[in-house]
């Protein structure tokens, strides 16, 4: 399977909609396109556990390595692809919410093609990034993602859109100022004369290995670099305004699978070509900022007002656990992390659904001003306390099998530093009944305060199409875990095979 | 035997709720509540068919004298590592399938006596229509009984936790089941968060316990080479034992973590008598029975401490009970006592022996089936008392034994159960607990005979308040609605359970169930029985000579003596307000806010400032680029000026 065909159709949607001449067409060429990434996504998902039941256990698991061609002679950078298992559920993740968002700003006003062109393009940086092994494309891809975000938010956002967006932007770029000096690093002091991923590991792998000082110098860079988009403590104030501000399929794009390019490059890159730094000072500095983002999200969940501040901040704590769980450095903690960006990003995702369109309906995301909704829109009420059930994690939700492996497998470490993290960290659990019931008994349930809320109509079938759908999915996940697991397994084990 | 139908047990139920609650706002009331009762019923029956093929079909293994345990099926779910793996299974041991017995048989009476409960609320109470969702209350309760069936069969301590959060949230959605009313959503959320502030431990505690034993199982005896690893760090059974234990003690309602209970009653009447006294909050004791032999083992010490614990509760919530107007908070404050007798019978246990030192085992288990039973009844009877009344106060109450004969003598014999009359289903398992208790201390045993006075009082003053005294129909019947008896749908479950509580006493209980598996007579020890009848028959006669009359002075007089008493067991000794300082003062006050002020001023602050400086140092810079010519000229004429200057100075 050549992987570059998820580059290659979000292009051709890009063509399609500038060709496209009234809101049915554009409607049909993104709910095609998604649909055909979607279903590829799925076939990947199959080709990809077909083809590795051919390997031997033990190999790197990088499959459907793309012949690398030449892109920057002088500098050695190639356009060269790969997936793992890791990859491959990013890549079935990034499908679900793209087909479930396009779905979800089906009524989007003013400038429909604009705005899907926009965000055609940012899912063609997120799947670039997903399959690219070769770092500076990789990184090219992310800043590919993050442009678009501006003039999502600037343009089709609410409330302080303007400032949201320059501040998401500015930080985020902030952040790649870092990664750009980590990735030039690794490659000058690798002398590998590559940029590629799989290359610079296995030259660096014994007595090439970089000199732990120099990767003491650049694994900070990198892993806050990452971090920050990774909303990891204190680089993590973007995340309320921007998601606040976002569209709807934005906020889901974003928070589902943005976010998670975080925990993914600090996987892959920072802590796979650096393992000596993860045995190092800092990440325990990280563990400690982890930590801090898993309790303080929670609780400043709990006293905020607007529902996306709220889930916002839900992210913080929940995206907080993926770099933890990173921190952790168990194998079992790794696999956790990953499920947990999936699961986040399917939650999340459905969460924002819910929300974009009960403010949609209701023009207020002020929690003190809504009430009883669970009478009135019953379907969207529905979705939301599933959302939330989900999110505080319960079983039969993906939030649960996330959390649970992230937990046990953090317990595995034996140090009682870890270890102290570790039941902090569990305390999250308490803190996020705690803001969700708050929300879900406040804005569903007792009376209408509002007349005008009486009004409110409940889904229209595009969104039922997103809900359902991402419902299924987090129960899905939630209920059949094993098969999720055991490829993102098959995948971490290589890597922490040369970490420890 | 093979019970290869088991996984139907599981399966129905979640089925049932899956139907009911993707198409059930689709279907007629009465269709949906009988898809849940019929299916709910094929349940009972297979629950019944498996106890009889496991307990006398099968039987005793002939060699070990014990009933085996069998692992119907046992999946991987969840692979952590290569030792521990989250497996879903089906275990059958004698307290699960006893489990099995009572809370199918609960379940199905109360979806019986729901489908006349919920009719008839809706009538009397002129619900508005959203509220009525009898399709989403068979829903729920299907949902309930898939999980806490999931949770009695858990072939390890990670799938019961899994089912344990399940119950968790069934029980939360049916406690706010009449969402518009703000007490019933306060209650729910306050029902689900002390829960899970418990489970936060008992996770913790699983985590204790796999890290060092290397498996979720309860079974330990795979492992002998575990003496040795645990030989260096003794303080780790004992400390993850106990922190699992506060998980169940937050499920089974033990002070201080009880507050969540006597609200909870503000679910529908049916739910009360299924979750909140039957079934899920006997929860925390199937677990420590459940790892009742590594209790035994490796924390006697620890398990003592439950049984202090819950001897305090046993008191405390039998002081509060003796003066509730709220007769739904009354019985579920008797809940609490009733479960705290279960674990103290656990907690005195300290050998794993029949007779001595572990008969508690056997007492802790017969008293959970025998109360689930008598506490199932005594709470439908109020809910048809209260679906009739209209009301949950005692005020709205008296001389309904002419209105409501059936309710009357089942409520009756309810109260002669849980009192501990013979020969009635109560007498006999408290028997057993309080000889357990002798064995343990004299103290102990005498202190937990005190309390079953206690109950024999408050049950009966509960009883003679809602049926005898003063009728409040007949002081005004002309405005007032008159009282009648329940419809057969809802008396027919009474009668079953009435007879059940009459009759189940006499089992040979442990012939079933006992401390090592082998069989076991029960034997009454007439000093204990003598002692503990008279004390109940002193406590029915305190509350007849004050509550029975027409007016009741007594009661009265005492209340005004000692206000201050009076009133804070009305309060409840204000735990609840304490729990409300803690979570509203400390954490909201001096976490959440604080920090929420952090991060908005501080930390946002600091990037805002940083943006800000350099805006301004960009509008410092900007008017040098002015694209002025002449000002480029001065600037530039200038420059040259200074430089010839400067060179010539250093030539």
């Amino acid at each position: 399977m050549n992987l570059s065909i998820f580059v290659i159709v979000p292009l051709l949607m890009l063509l399609g909609l500038w060709l496209a001449r009234n809101d049915k067409q554009v409607r049909g060429v993104m709910v095609a396109g998604a649909s055909v990434l979607l279903a590829l996504s799925i076939y990947l998902v199959f080709a990809f556990l077909e083809a590795r039941e051919t390997m031997p256990a033990d190999q790197a698991p990088m499959l459907f390595t793309y012949p690398c061609v030449p892109w920057f002679e002088p500098l050695h950078i190639n356009y060269s692809l790969g997936v793992d298992g890791i990859s491959v559920v990013m890549i079935l993740l990034t499908s679900i919410i793209v087909f479930t968002g396009t779905f979800a700003s089906w009524q989007m006003e003013p400038m429909k093609k604009e705005y899907f062109l926009w965000f055609t393009l940012l899912s063609i940086g997120v799947y670039g990034f997903f399959i690219s092994i070769d770092m500076f494309t990789m990184f090219m891809f992310y800043e590919v993602a993050l442009i678009p975000m501006y003039l999502l938010i600037g343009v089709w956002g609410s409330g302080a859109k303007e400032y949201s967006a320059m501040k998401l932007t500015l930080m985020l770029m902030g952040g790649s100022a870092l990664l750009i000096i980590g990735i030039l690093g690794i490659y000058f002091y690798s002398g590998a004369q590559t940029f590629e991923i799989l290359d610079i590991a296995h030259h660096t792998n014994g007595a090439h290995a970089i000199p732990e000082s120099v990767q003491n110098v650049f694994f900070p860079l990198l892993f806050i670099g990452f971090g920050i988009l990774g909303a990891l403590f204190p680089f993590h104030t973007w995340s309320p305004d921007g998601h606040a501000s976002a569209p709807t399929a934005v906020s889901m794009l974003h928070a589902g699978v943005l976010m998670k390019l975080g925990g993914y490059g600090c996987f892959r890159i920072a802590m796979f070509l650096l393992p000596a730094a993860t045995h190092g000072f800092w990440i325990k500095v990280f563990l400690v900022l982890t930590t801090i983002s898993i309790v303080y999200g929670a609780l400043s969940a709990c006293v905020q007002t607007d529902l996306k501040y709220i889930n916002a901040y839900s992210s913080v704590s929940h995206c907080g656990m993926v770099l933890f769980a990173l921190c952790m450095m168990t194998e079992t903690a790794a696999t956790g992390a990953i499920l947990q960006m999936l699961s986040h990003g399917l939650m999340t995702a459905l969460f924002f659904a819910v929300i974009g369109m009960i403010y949609h309906q209701a023009g207020t995301r002020d929690v003190r001003y809504l009430g009883g909704l669970m009478k009135i829109i019953p379907f969207l009420s529905v979705g939301y306390a599933v959302a939330g059930l989900a999110n505080l994690g319960l079983p039969g939700f993906s939030g649960f099998v996330a959390e649970m492996t992230i937990f046990v497998g953090s317990f595995q470490n034996a140090d009682t530093f870890h270890r102290v993290c570790t039941i902090i960290a569990c305390t999250s659990i308490v803190v996020t009944a705690v803001y969700i019931l708050r929300c879900v008994g406040k804005i569903l349930y007792q009376k209408v305060p509002n007349p005008k809320l009486e009004k409110l109509h409940d889904a229209t079938w595009d969104e039922r199409i997103a809900v359902a759908g991402l419902i299924a999915c987090v129960a899905g996940l939630g209920m059949f875990p094993l098969w999720a697991e055991k490829i993102i397994m098959d995948a971490v084990g290589p890597i922490f095979s040369v970490i420890m | 035997m093979e019970y290869n139908y088991a996984f139907l047990i599981l399966l129905l139920p979640f089925l049932s709720f899956l139907v009911l609650g993707l198409v059930g706002m689709k279907m007629k009331r009465p269709v949906a509540a009988l898809i849940g009762t019929v299916l709910m019923g094929c349940v009972f029956a297979m629950s019944v068919y498996t106890a009889y093929e496991y307990f006398f079909a099968v039987g005793r293994d002939a060699s070990t004298g014990m009933y085996p345990t069998v692992t119907v099926f046992n999946f991987t779910w969840l692979k952590f590592t290569e030792l521990l793996t989250f497996n879903i299974g089906f275990r059958l041991s004698p307290i699960s399938v006893l489990m099995l017995i009572v809370i199918t048989t609960v379940s199905f009476m109360v979806h019986i006596y729901s489908f006349g409960y919920m009719a008839e609320r809706d009538e009397n109470y002129k619900v508005e229509e959203y509220e009525k969702g009898m399709q989403r209350f068979y829903a729920y309760l299907s949902l309930f009984t898939m999980s806490m069936l999931g949770l009695v069969v858990a072939t390890n301590i990670f799938q019961m936790y899994l089912f344990w959060e399940l119950v968790g949230v069934c029980s939360y959605l049916l406690i706010g089941f009449y969402y518009p009313k703000h007490a019933a959503v306060h209650a729910s959320k306050k029902a689900f968060i002390v829960t899970r502030f418990a489970d936060l431990f008992f996770l913790i505690g699983i985590l204790f316990y796999s890290f060092y034993v290397g498996t979720f199982n309860y079974d330990l005896n795979a492992q002998p080479e575990l003496n040795s690893a645990l030989a260096g760090a003794a303080w780790v059974m004992p400390t993850a034992l106990f922190l699992m234990f506060i998980g169940g003690a937050g499920k089974s309602a033990m002070f201080p973590l009880h507050i969540w209970l006597p609200d909870a009653m503000e679910g529908p009447t049916p739910v009360s008598a299924l979750i909140h006294a039957a079934t899920m909050v006997v929860a925390g004791v199937y677990q420590v029975a459940s790892l009742f032999p590594i209790w035994v083992q490796y924390a006697p010490e620890t398990l003592h401490y439950v049984a202090y614990i819950a001897a305090f509760t046993a008191f405390y919530a039998a002081a509060v009970a003796c003066c509730q107007r709220d007769i739904k908070r009354g019985l579920a404050f008797s809940t609490i006592s009733q479960i705290a007798y279960m674990l103290v019978a656990l907690g005195v246990c300290f050998a794993v022996d029949n007779h001595h030192g572990g008969l508690g085992y056997m007492a802790g288990i017969f008293h959970l089936f025998t109360h689930a039973m008598f506490k199932a009844l005594l709470f439908l009877c109020s809910g048809a008392i209260i679906v009739i009344i209209g009301s949950n106060f005692k005020e709205y109450m008296g001389g309904l034994h002419k209105y409501m004969p059936i309710t009357n003598i089942c409520f009756l014999i309810g109260c002669l159960a849980i009192a501990g009359i013979p020969p009635f289903a109560g007498f006999w398992s408290k028997d057993e607990i309080i000889s357990a208790c002798f064995q343990f201390s004299p103290f102990m045993g005498w202190f937990m005979t005190v309390v079953a006075g206690m109950t024999a009082f408050y049950m009966f003053r509960l009883y003679y308040v809602i049926f005898w005294g003063q009728s409040y129909y007949e002081l005004d019947p002309e405005n007032r609605r008159k009282p009648q008896e329940v419809p057969f749908v809802m008396w027919g479950p009474l009668v079953f359970l009435a007879i059940i509580s009459c009759l189940c006493g006499l089992i040979p209980f442990g012939h079933f169930v006992s401390a090592t598996g082998q069989s076991y007579d029960i034997h009454i020890d007439m000093s204990v029985a003598t002692t503990s009848v008279i004390v109940a028959i002193i406590g029915i006669g305190l509350a007849t000579y004050m509550y029975a009359p027409k007016k009741t002075p007594l009661a009265d007089a005492l209340a005004k003596k000692m206000p201050k008493l009076h009133k804070a067991a009305l309060n409840r000794f204000y735990i609840d307000d304490a729990w409300q300082f803690f979570t509203h003062k400390i954490v909201f006050g001096l976490f959440s806010k604080p920090i929420a002020w952090f991060d908005r001023r501080v930390i946002d602050g600091t990037f805002n400032f940083m943006a800000w400086g350099a805006q301004e140092a960009g509008e410092t810079i900007r008017p040098w680029q002015s694209g002025d010519v002449r000002s480029y000229a001065i600037w530039f004429l200038t420059g040259t000026v200074a430089l010839t200057l400067c060179l010539l100075a250093l030539l």
